[in-house]
């Protein structure tokens, strides 16, 4: 009897051991790219001498704050399971729309209006299709919304560009506050509202929920479709504003604009731990991904790399972004299951 | 000391008063009839188990308690008012609460963030959902209820994804035991659970009846029926074919009636 409740006693000591350890690697997972963005300044800053610079991380600031916006809205609808590629198209269509509005010989400050305005048009379209249109696939959804919205776009300009930005506009994304980009700054402020309203309100719980399991949200009584609409509807808000950063950085109206800025959008969310699977991620983790991508671009560029390696160094880090969520996934299954043994020894 | 319980059942059982009824509940779906008749009595703190062999419509039953799935014909009754169930929540408000197998728990919250889902309390009122919640106040709500539910071992700021099965389980029995005000079903509340957890759960569960409440529990295990159960009540081709009073040992007679061999 004795040794028996000895061998029970000492397995259930290896369970709670190795629980542990996978614990700890659960952790580093998720502080995986506050991690990988030290390491990548670190070592571009010590490989290429101008890199930590005081010019050099303004620039790549000011540049990561267009990603950065695209993200905090990408990141909501990858919450609740599902994915907006036409946000590069609604930077294009924005642009063109305020430089149609307003013109170029007297840009308004009326402007900073109609960016974002143009989103949530573009993204509330998105939501109802994918909600009231009972279509399952988002992707595909996007997919359609991203031709028609770019050839609006087009007509829209009559395929040509508009040399111009109203002045306000112009300082957003070109100034400087205490030395920090203003578009950063903004971008910041945003990301800290966006914190606010997902962790703090009932809105941020239930869109977790949502993407959690959608099937047991219904069933608790969550208004599923509106939550899952309200994140298409900001997501297209957020890319209005990317398409006004755009615009005050370009200094001109080009129907072309934004073109690939979704790859960007969905790689800082996918590359900043958020999953694929749907409930999971943190706003702060989508601004680090925003910005190991900026590194690795500007870090290459002052390497002299040429430019198409930094493309297939970010396809590599989006894979490894998904190969470690699924490593999470089964961290978590073993975790549970040693719970499991735990308890019932 | 569970045992002593379904030992000592009074006969008398049926003389308190009617908490739930449902009289002649058919369901078809297109040629496939799932319901053809089926009544169900719960009484007062009464525990009852809903039987039968995969099929004989034990799910379309609950389901029709529940507001899920809209009856043909028949009517329930709680309280002995009709009840008329549209949606989960009708059934909800009613005060009747259900934990199903597999819809469970959202596996990326907290364990008092799934106690609560739903139900969060939020200021300023006017700002609807965008308004803000109060993570010391949801931690009081939870304390409250845990203690009494036998829960309070699990951290309330736990994801709930990273528990056993059985700790997932006893958490969604909880919210369901602490927010029903008449009557509780649970769907086979033991399947996937290992034998020191399904104890807990029935231990949970027996205790049911001092808060006032009713409950229908389905279950394919026999021993855990007669564990918990008062009385059961057999299902067979979507109609109630039999009921017995439950005590130990009728185990293989439960088995012959939902087989359908006397």
């Amino acid at each position: 009897m004795e040794t028996q409740a000895g061998i029970a006693g000492k397995s259930s000591d290896t369970v709670t051991g190795r629980r542990d350890s996978l614990s700890v690697l659960l952790w580093l997972l998720q502080a995986g790219p506050i991690i990988i963005l030290v390491t990548l300044v670190v070592a571009f800053g010590l490989l290429a001498p101008h890199f930590i610079s005081v010019r050099n991380l303004q620039n790549l600031l000011a540049q990561s704050a267009i990603v950065c916006a695209l993200g905090l809205g990408q990141f909501l609808v990858i919450l609740v399971r599902g994915v907006d590629v036409s946000v590069g198209s609604v930077i294009a269509l924005s642009v063109v729309t305020v430089a149609a509005v307003t013109g170029v010989d007297q840009p308004t400050s009326f402007a900073l209006v109609i960016y974002p305005l143009v989103g949530l048009v573009v993204g509330l379209i998105n939501g109802l299709l994918i909600v009231k249109g009972g279509i399952p696939q988002p992707l595909v959804v996007t997919v359609a919304m991203l031709g028609i919205v770019a050839g609006v776009a087009l007509l829209i300009s009559g395929g040509n560009t508009l040399v111009g930005v109203s002045p306000a506009v112009h300082w957003l994304a070109n100034g400087k506050v205490l030395g920090i980009p203003a578009g950063a700054l903004m971008v910041l402020i945003l990301a800290g509202l966006f914190w606010l309203m997902l962790r703090r309100t009932q809105w941020g719980r239930w869109l977790y929920a949502v993407g959690g399991n959608p099937d047991v949200a219904q069933w608790v009584g969550l208004p599923r479709d509106t939550l899952i609409m309200s994140a298409y509807a900001i997501c297209g808000t957020t890319a209005g504003i990317a398409g006004m950063l755009y615009h005050g950085r370009t200094g001109s109206a080009s129907p072309l604009s934004g073109i690939g800025y979704e790859l960007d959008a969905i790689t800082a969310v996918v590359v900043g731990g958020a999953s694929l699977f749907g409930g999971r991620g943190s706003i702060t983790n989508v601004l680090f991904g925003a910005l190991i991508i900026a590194t690795i671009r500007s870090g290459l560029q002052q390497l002299d790399v040429s430019p198409f390696w930094s493309s297939v160094a970010i396809g590599i880090g989006i894979l490894v972004a998904l190969e470690l969520d699924v490593l999470r996934k089964h961290i978590e299954n073993r975790i549970r299951t040693l719970r499991a043994r735990q308890v019932n020894q | 000391m569970n045992t002593a319980s379904s030992e000592s059942l009074p006969n008398g059982v049926s003389d308190k008063r009617l908490v739930l009824s449902v009289r002649d509940a058919r369901k078809a779906y297109g040629f496939v009839t799932a319901l053809a008749g089926a009544s169900l009595d719960l009484h007062e703190g009464e525990i009852v188990a809903l039987l039968g062999d995969n099929g004989a419509g034990k799910s379309t039953l609950i389901k029709a308690i529940t507001g899920i799935v809209t009856l043909d014909s028949g009517a329930i009754e709680l309280d002995s008012r009709p009840l008329r169930l549209r949606s989960p929540a009708d059934a909800r408000a009613s005060g009747i609460e259900t934990v199903f197998q597999d819809l469970a728990v959202f596996d990326n919250l907290t364990v008092s963030d799934n106690f609560l889902i739903g139900r969060e309390q939020t200021w300023p009122r006017w700002l609807g959902p965008l308004g803000f919640l109060s993570a010391g106040q949801e931690q009081k709500q939870w304390r409250e209820h845990a203690s009494a539910l036998s829960v309070s071992h699990v951290s309330p700021s736990q994801e709930i994804g990273l528990m056993s099965g059985g700790q997932r389980q006893a958490v969604a029995v909880a919210r369901a035991v602490a927010f029903a005000r008449r009557v509780v079903i649970l769907d086979e509340p033991t399947a996937a659970l290992g034998v020191r957890e399904s104890d807990e759960i029935l231990t949970m569960v027996r205790r049911l009846p001092e808060r006032g409440l009713s409950v229908i529990i389905v279950s394919h295990n026999m021993d855990h029926v007669v564990r918990v159960a008062d009385r059961a009540v057999v299902m067979r081709q979507g109609r109630s074919v039999g009921e017995m009073t439950v005590r130990q040992g009728v185990q293989k007679d439960l088995v012959a009636m939902i087989m359908g061999v006397t």
